[in-house]
């Protein structure tokens, strides 16, 4: 018999319904794995986590998950999520309220042949060249989370990627009153 | 004023009324043994630390008041892991305070260093790893208000040896708002509108059932819980967890749910149309399969823990509130079921039909285990605590025991912790040394912690221990009795070795044997004649005896086996 696949574990690479939780806590040691942990053992998937410190509070940090609402009902993430003590609040966004941003850079290899098609590829994403040396440049990107998957597909052709993601962050879209988007 | 961070953690644990504290000293804790030889504490010296998580459990369990324990670095710190995650399963308030490496040997490998904060993150509701002197006061007060408020649990305080060693200026907070605590709110206001639909769910039901749970027992709801009923007429079913929230004794008390329960408390949970659920969690040793559960109910959840909802079982209704708040506002306003009659009338019949049962023990033995129990029972006070251990004697004394106010069970639900009973036991008659405390244990539980004993008699506190000795790890036996083709592995323990008597004789117990009914009755009468030092009774029971009714493991409700006398009516 063959060994089965490894089971692919908490992290989700495919969120088919995915979710996005600000959650505001506090800055203390041990909180991230305090989160960690707790999707670990409740099996909740995350798709990407992205901290940093909270408006302009060395008090708080504010982490932004993504989460698979697949994996597990929302109501129950933010539900045990609220539960840990080190977690001041949690707004939870919906794709279609949410304003997601996310930041990508790619260093990719550069000879005679490819380099017309990289920088081609680079300025058709609309992303900036921000290092570059002899025989490699790194691009870089700033958008929806779309537009950096689309940027990534089109360097799968090139050799020599290394490429990161920090993961989205998100701030509910202005334009519609609170009201409304209670109601939605 | 100032104070060694030792000094201001024994000045703490004053200021929050601790009296009693389960704890054994080493490296990293030792600083905080020195000042307590000055307290009114009462420091309880175990013999292992698990026995001091346990017998803190007990204590607060019997008490209602928070357990204490201290133990140190390392091994010792280790060794309460599993009361704290007995604990955290069913939200008994604990505050375990463990030492530290010195903060400079965070991290390095130190001797008896171990992480424990880590370790525990998922089995607490809250741990410190307290950085500096200045701290310990607040984290010592953070600790037992996290502890006691909202869904109790378990509380870890880490305490490095340079902080209990270094000085500090004596402060103590004051208000909530100095316990730093800005993302805990345990208050919830009470959604008029979850109890309004609440009561309009009443008002249409026919067969409802109160299901009361733990919740019930943690918010001292048992006074709102006897006015809801009487008034409301309704049937109650308690939980291994709320056993004595209700009297048993109650004629509308069916008794315990679950794969142990009574028929008729099954079966009425079954075809209710009106499950309301006080402070349980949905268990599945209550509901069995979950989409066979109790299938034409519409639920009313109430629980202080919204995480609870909509978990397992989808709640019509969501009341986040503690039990006692939910049940005023119920009863204020007046929720009201319709006519009980037919419903109680199948009810009855169910109860006629399958009551509890056992067969009859013979004259000379062997003693069944469900009549031993019933014995001790009638030959005890009113208010006597039971601690119990994990497995069948567990749900014998759940079943056959009456328990008739709080804080009279002890026992281990969510963990199942085989070895629970004895420790709880000495925790509990150390924290009401005024009851008579019985722990109704098995022979393989006696195993894992009856060195407890030995502390029990040091400290003058004279439990009595009934081992219902089936020379079997029994639960397992009766699995592998009924689903496993009674193919036996790895369950025979033997009935004489270890020489229950001559063990707890050497622990400074009194220690007695019955074999026969006529033995029986006179040790249990002799037992309840000693009152200054431990007794452990060595009962021999039936091997063969099972637990009944029961449903198997993943079962529907509806296939529930009640004892074999009673299957051919069925």
């Amino acid at each position: 018999m063959n060994a089965p696949e490894p089971f692919a574990g908490v992290i989700s690479h495919t969120p088919v319904r995915h979710h996005i939780l600000s959650v505001l806590v506090e800055n203390k040691a041990g909180v991230l794995a305090r989160i960690a942990g707790l999707f670990a053992r409740r099996g909740f998937n995350i798709y990407s986590l992205a901290v940093a410190p909270s408006e302009g509070h060395a008090r708080f940090s504010r982490v932004t998950i993504v989460v698979d609402a697949e994996s597990a009902p929302l109501e129950q993430i933010v539900g045990q999520l609220d539960k840990l003590v080190n977690v001041v609040s949690i707004t939870d966004l919906a794709p279609k309220d949410a304003l997601e941003r996310e930041l990508l850079l790619a260093s990719i290899d550069l000879d005679d042949e490819s380099r017309g098609a990289v920088l081609d590829a680079v300025a058709g994403a609309g992303a900036a060249i921000v290092d570059v040396d002899a025989g490699r440049v790194t691009a870089m990107l700033a958008g929806t989370p779309g537009a950096c998957d689309a940027f990534e597909r089109s360097l799968e052709i090139f050799a020599g990627v290394e490429l990161h993601r920090t993961g989205r962050v998100a701030l509910p879209r202005l334009g519609r009153t609170v009201s409304e988007r209670a109601e939605s | 004023m100032q104070l060694t961070g030792a000094q201001a953690l024994i000045k703490s644990l004053e200021q929050q009324g601790v009296d009693t504290v389960f704890g054994l000293p080493g490296g990293a804790i030792l600083p905080v043994y020195d000042p307590l030889l000055d307290s009114t504490i009462r420091h309880i010296l175990v013999r292992h630390e698990q026995g001091a998580g346990h017998m803190a459990e007990g204590f607060a369990t019997a008490t209602g008041r928070p357990g204490v324990a201290m133990v140190t670095s390392g091994p010792g710190a280790t060794n309460i892991v599993t009361p704290i995650a007995n604990a955290h399963m069913d939200s008994t308030p604990l505050v375990v305070i463990t030492g530290q490496v010195a903060t400079a040997s965070i991290g390095t490998d130190a001797f008896q260093e171990c992480d424990i904060t880590g370790i525990t993150m998922g089995i607490t509701k809250h741990n410190f790893l307290v950085q500096s002197a200045q701290e310990l006061p607040r984290a010592v007060a953070a600790a037992f208000h996290l502890a006691t408020t909202g869904r109790p649990g378990p509380v870890l305080i880490d305490v490095p040896k340079d902080v209990s060693q270094s000085l500090m200026d004596w402060w103590y907070p004051t208000s909530v708002a100095e316990y730093d605590l800005p993302g805990y709110r345990p208050d919830v206001d009470l959604d008029e509108d979850a109890v309004a639909a609440a009561v309009a769910l009443i008002a249409r039901s026919q067969r409802p059932v109160l299901y009361v749970g733990g919740g019930t027992l943690k918010s001292h709801a048992s006074a709102q819980l006897l006015a809801f009923a009487e008034r409301t007429g309704m049937p109650i079913v308690t939980t291994l967890m709320a056993r004595g929230a209700f009297p048993d004794s109650h004629p509308q008390h069916l008794g315990m749910p679950g794969m142990h329960g009574v028929y008729a408390a099954v079966t009425a949970i079954q075809r209710s149309d009106l499950l309301i659920s006080l402070g349980a969690r949905f268990d599945d040793r209550v509901t069995g399969k979950v989409s066979a559960f109790a299938p034409e109910a519409k639920v009313i959840h109430v629980d202080i823990d919204r995480a609870e909802f909509n978990k397992v079982r989808r709640a019509d209704v969501a009341i986040q509130a503690n039990v006692a708040a939910a049940l005023e506002a119920l009863d204020a306003s007046g929720a009201t079921p319709r006519n009980l009659d037919a419903w109680w009338g199948e009810i009855r019949s169910w109860q006629r039909q399958y009551p509890l049962v056992y067969d009859v023990p013979a004259t000379d033995g062997p003693l069944r285990p469900q009549h031993v129990i019933e014995s001790i029972a009638r030959s005890s006070e009113p208010g006597t605590i039971v601690a119990s251990g994990v497995g069948q004697h567990q749900m014998w004394a759940a079943q056959h025991w009456k328990f008739e106010e709080p804080g009279t069970w002890v026992n281990s639900g969510g963990a199942g912790t085989m070895g629970f009973g004895v420790p709880a036991a000495i925790g509990a008659k150390a924290g009401r040394p005024d009851r008579t405390v019985w722990c109704i244990d098995g022979d393989g539980c006696f195993q894992m912690t009856a060195q407890e004993l030995v502390t029990a008699r040091t400290e003058g506190i004279p439990i009595k221990v009934a081992i219902l000795n089936n020379a079997y790890l029994g639960m397992v036996r009766q699995w592998q009795e009924m689903f496993y083709d009674e193919r036996y592995s790895e369950v025979y323990l033997s009935a004489d070795l270890p020489d229950y008597v001559k063990w707890a004789e050497s622990m400074g117990c009194v220690g007695l044997r019955a074999t026969n009914l006529k033995e029986m009755d006179d040790v249990i009468s002799e037992a309840n004649e000693i009152n200054d030092v431990p007794v452990v009774i060595d009962f021999r029971t039936d091997v063969t005896e099972k637990v009944f009714p029961m449903v198997a493991a993943g079962a529907s409700n509806d296939d529930i086996m009640v004892h074999p006398s009673q299957r051919g009516a069925k």
